[in-house]
């Protein structure tokens, strides 16, 4: 049973629209938020119950209707309905408490399905239109409710891209990077990912259909310290935000590190957080100081 | 005999030919094989020069530009790309 006294019933529910239970608080930490902030993902392991995911291998193939874009949660799904429920699911329902804040919007969702021997790959791609927001970022949810071997076509993710800017499927060139992350995983895991990280579906030789279900999530309010924050000077934050990618290049890997404490200091508020003096060292501008 | 491409791009640590791939990607003009996004994880080659080596021809390399004035520290697509070729 859920423990109620850690949940709320979300503000929308005051103007009268349907209610949204979520969580008041998440045990997701400074230390998880930078890594995500360096990596560009969350990767949640068989959080989904089983019961769920055989529900959902019954109902992904039937297809979830469109819902209007933008939406609350409580209006896109209804109390009880499959979406409603593994949102409320408290692995789920936390992290994206400290990723998106309360009463994200639902920007829209998709079954995604890999079909056997389809013999191709889908090229490496960022989802929907370049997007630079330096302050605000939305969140793909990403469930795959069968066990994904490798074989399976699990989806590819470049972790550290999803500070790059580039368009869509420009980036469709690149068919393989070091460090990618090629999805294998027990069924019931969920990822949640920075709305700019290139990825795509892979090229699926099993002989079965590999589905996986995926929420956009706008967010509603300021996206700062939403998060444990009782870990914020753990000296693994910054380890996380210093941290290399096998396949940047020598000399972007920094600028990449630059534009995470851009983000750091935008999701913690703290103008003067920095690795390594990049930000601090490039922006002294004792002139700019002496007139004012 | 009708000659055939394959073409090997490879992306790299920085502007030397002799440094580290980072990405690479592969095109077959004869049919034999078929890449795709996502099929390994370890590069052909350790770096440009070991595709020279192994008879790969060099026929492109990416441009040095300097970054646009108020972008300089953005970053987008790899910089260091080289676009190789085989004739079989």
């Amino acid at each position: 049973m859920k423990n109620y006294q850690q949940w709320v019933i979300s503000a929308h529910a005051k103007h009268g629209g349907p209610t949204y239970v979520r969580p008041m608080r998440t045990t997701i930490t400074s230390v998880q938020l930078a890594r995500f902030v360096s990596h560009g993902y969350m990767r949640m392991d068989a959080v989904v119950p089983e019961e769920m995911n055989q529900e959902a291998l019954e109902l992904l193939p039937k297809g979830i209707p469109d819902v209007p874009y933008g939406i609350p949660v409580a209006d896109a799904y209804p109390e009880g309905s499959f979406p409603r429920r593994l949102l409320e699911l408290p692995a789920v329902a936390e992290a994206l408490l400290a990723l998106v804040g309360p009463d994200p919007h639902v920007d829209h969702h998709a079954v995604h399905v890999r079909e056997p021997h389809e013999g191709h790959a889908q090229p490496l791609h960022g989802d929907a239109i370049i997007d630079v927001r330096p302050d605000a970022f939305d969140v793909q949810l990403m469930y795959y409710p069968q066990r994904v071997s490798p074989d399976m076509g699990g989806t590819l993710v470049v972790p550290g891209s999803h500070l790059r800017r580039t368009n869509e499927s420009d980036t469709g060139r690149y068919q393989n990077l070091r460090g990618q992350t090629r999805l294998v995983c027990p069924a019931g895991t969920v990822l949640l990912l920075h709305h700019g990280i290139w990825h795509g579906g892979r090229r699926n030789d099993s002989d079965l259909r590999r589905y996986m279900f995926k929420i956009r999530f706008n967010p509603t309010t300021p996206q700062v310290r939403l998060w444990d924050t009782s870990d914020m000077a753990d000296p693994e934050v910054a380890a996380e935000l210093g941290r290399y990618f096998p396949w940047y290049e020598q000399a972007t890997a920094r600028l990449e590190i630059y534009n995470r404490v851009l983000l750091w200091r935008a999701l913690t508020g703290d103008p003067s957080f920095d690795v390594e003096h990049w930000v601090t060292r490039v922006t002294n501008r004792p002139a700019d100081r002496s007139h004012s | 005999m009708t000659l055939r491409q394959q073409v090997l791009v490879l992306y790299l640590s920085t502007s030397a030919l002799d440094s580290p791939v980072v990405g690479w990607s592969r095109y077959d003009g004869t049919g034999t094989s078929q890449p795709t996004t996502g099929d390994s994880d370890e590069p052909p080659y350790p770096d440009g020069v070991a595709a020279l080596r192994d008879g790969w021809r060099l026929i492109q390399a990416s441009q040095l530009l300097p970054p646009q004035a108020g972008a300089e520290y953005g970053t987008s697509f790899l910089k260091h790309e080289f676009f190789f070729e085989k004739l079989t």
